[in-house]
């Protein structure tokens, strides 16, 4: 159950092993092993408090202050979307973009990121004259216009209404197709999961307990019969009793 | 008739809940020169109370005389010499101090062990008045323009050192992580967050600071001083004439007015990317 259907891409991106961290005598993540491939989309979910965000500060390098153990292997180019969009709020729409790109065609890479995400014409607004959604795009944009080789993002969508959220799917999914990253999206909505990645983990215990490739046509929809099966399946696996059908 | 009278109350009624207007929690409008109103009242009491007689003019020149009387400073080119003097004492002073302020700052914000050195002889400097200072001043430095401008300095840099170092330590510190993640150099890292996000503490600072220098400069120019608005102040002292004296204290406050509000115009250009209740 823990190890996935290997083979599905020859290139690694991420290599995780026996990964542990503690939190005083809480032990979070315990010997937690985990592959990405090149390109690939992974959704993570888990209970509140499982370690979800707890793994994705590993993989980025935020921990340095928690006490652990393991192997972590991740491209040097990786990029992290939090949960807020966490953009400066003392500079302007690019400067956020282009924040940390030593370019010297910075400007122009920021400037086409931002039209990506259809904020063209935004550049020189202030962070909170935008929306909390226009927020989290240019959020998207600066985390991408690196062209990183591992996007890692931890429930970007969370603080976003319904309706926002899913023109954010398709957003992701577009970009995503675009510039070929490898995934790792920490998520507790798992029809977001379901319908994004290529593989979703649950998480529990401290170790990957499910690792499930979905394999579903390219519209995604709750129409598909497939998408409710997965759907069903992992609701079981996060241990949510329901009876909606 | 009556049907109007009945109808009223009940339309009312109806749509009053509705429309109760929101309470305000902000301050609320702008007063149209609000703060002009203040000062433009205590004149005309001033005046009132020279012309009414109420007012000795020995004990308080009327609002006249100190307008003639500067006039005539000031065709004597004593006003604007003394005043050249004092704005380049305090002027220096405040530069040099916001200079030593701010990179003592920095120094003790960015790093503990500078904090550790730097924070604790900062802190009590800033519980001895500055005018406590002064006669051991004088011991080392004489009563000349080193004395007085030293004496500026540390009142101005003391303020500019507190906000600046709050400032630098209340920085989100999810943007230090932002900038982790983005792998920042240290030099961007210290541009584009850490010195933006420590600016409005440090303007704050400057406010405190500009007023500071003035206030210090009162005092090291009655001290021994043969040039400057307060030893023009000093000397009028000594001839009682209350109209010279006027002028300096309304020159004083004029000078501590304007530095102030060219702060506050930097702090609106500066931070015009903040939202803030004042706005
Ligand atoms: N800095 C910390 N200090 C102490 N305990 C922590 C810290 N960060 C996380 N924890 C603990 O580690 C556990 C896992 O936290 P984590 O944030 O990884 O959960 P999560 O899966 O992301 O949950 P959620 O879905 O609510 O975001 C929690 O029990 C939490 O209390
Ligand atoms: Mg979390």
């Amino acid at each position: 159950m823990a190890t996935h259907p290997g083979g599905l891409t020859s290139t690694r991106t991420v290599r995780i092993r026996g990964l542990r961290r503690r939190f005083g005598s809480r032990t979070v993540l315990d010997g937690l092993d985990l592959e990405i491939g090149a390109g690939e989309f992974v959704a993570l979910l888990g209970r509140s408090g499982s370690g979800k965000s707890t793994l994705l500060r590993a993989l980025a390098g935020l921990d340095r202050d928690v006490a652990g153990s393991g192997l972590i292997d991740v491209p040097e180019k990786s990029s992290v979307v939090f949960q807020d969009a966490r953009l400066l709020p003392w500079q302007h729409v690019l400067d956020n973009v282009v924040l940390g790109l030593p370019a010297p065609d910075a400007p122009q890479r920021g400037r086409a990121a931002l039209a990506e995400v259809g904020l063209a014409g935004r550049e020189q607004a202030w962070p909170h004259q935008l929306s909390g959604g226009e927020q989290q795009r240019v959020a998207l944009a600066r985390a991408l216009v690196s062209e990183p080789e591992l996007l890692l993002a931890d429930e970007p969508f969370g603080a976003l209404d319904a309706l926002t959220r899913l023109r954010m799917h398709d957003l992701l999914r577009e970009l995503c197709a675009r510039h070929r990253p490898a995934v790792l999206l920490v998520t507790h909505d798992v029809d977001e999961a379901v319908t994004l990645a290529d593989r979703v983990l649950v998480i529990d215990q401290g170790r990957i307990t499910v690792d499930t490739a979905i394999d579903l046509a390219a519209p995604r929809s709750h129409r598909q019969p497939q998408f409710l099966a997965y759907r069903e399946s992992l609701l079981q696996a996060l241990g949510v009793d329901h009876t909606e059908g | 008739m009556t049907a109007s009278v009945l109808a009223r109350p009940r339309t009312s009624a109806a749509t009053a809940p509705a429309r109760r207007p929101r309470r305000r929690l902000g301050p609320g409008r702008a007063v149209p020169f609000a703060a002009a109103l203040g000062p433009l009242l205590l004149l005309a009491l001033w005046a009132v109370g020279s012309a009414a007689g109420w007012l000795d003019s020995r004990t308080l020149s009327a609002p006249w005389t100190v307008v003639t009387t500067a006039g005539e400073l000031i065709a004597d080119g004593r006003l604007q010499d003394n005043l050249a003097v004092s704005a380049q004492r305090a002027g220096l002073g405040l530069a040099i101090g916001t200079v030593i302020g701010t990179v003592l700052a920095l120094i003790s914000g960015l790093s503990r062990w500078g904090e550790a050195v730097l924070d604790g002889p900062v802190q009590i400097k800033r519980a001895i008045p500055g005018v406590a200072l002064i006669p051991l001043l004088v011991l080392w430095l004489g009563i000349g323009e080193q004395m007085k401008i030293t004496t500026i300095v540390l009142g101005v840099f003391v303020p500019v050192y507190i906000h600046t170092h709050n400032g630098l330590r209340s920085i989100d510190s999810r943007y230090v992580e932002l900038g982790e993640s983005l792998r920042l150099r240290p030099a961007v890292f210290l541009r584009r967050i850490v010195l933006p996000g420590a600016l409005p503490g440090f303007l704050l600072g400057m406010r405190f600071a500009v007023v500071g220098a003035w206030l210090s400069l009162v005092v090291v120019e009655q001290i021994n001083s043969t040039s400057g608005i307060g030893y023009m102040m000093e000397l009028a002292r000594q001839y009682g004439q209350t109209d010279i004296i006027i002028v300096g204290l309304v020159l004083y406050g004029l000078l501590g007015l304007l530095s102030d509000g060219a702060v506050r115009l930097v702090q609106r250009r500066a931070l015009s990317w903040r939202r803030t209740l004042a706005d």
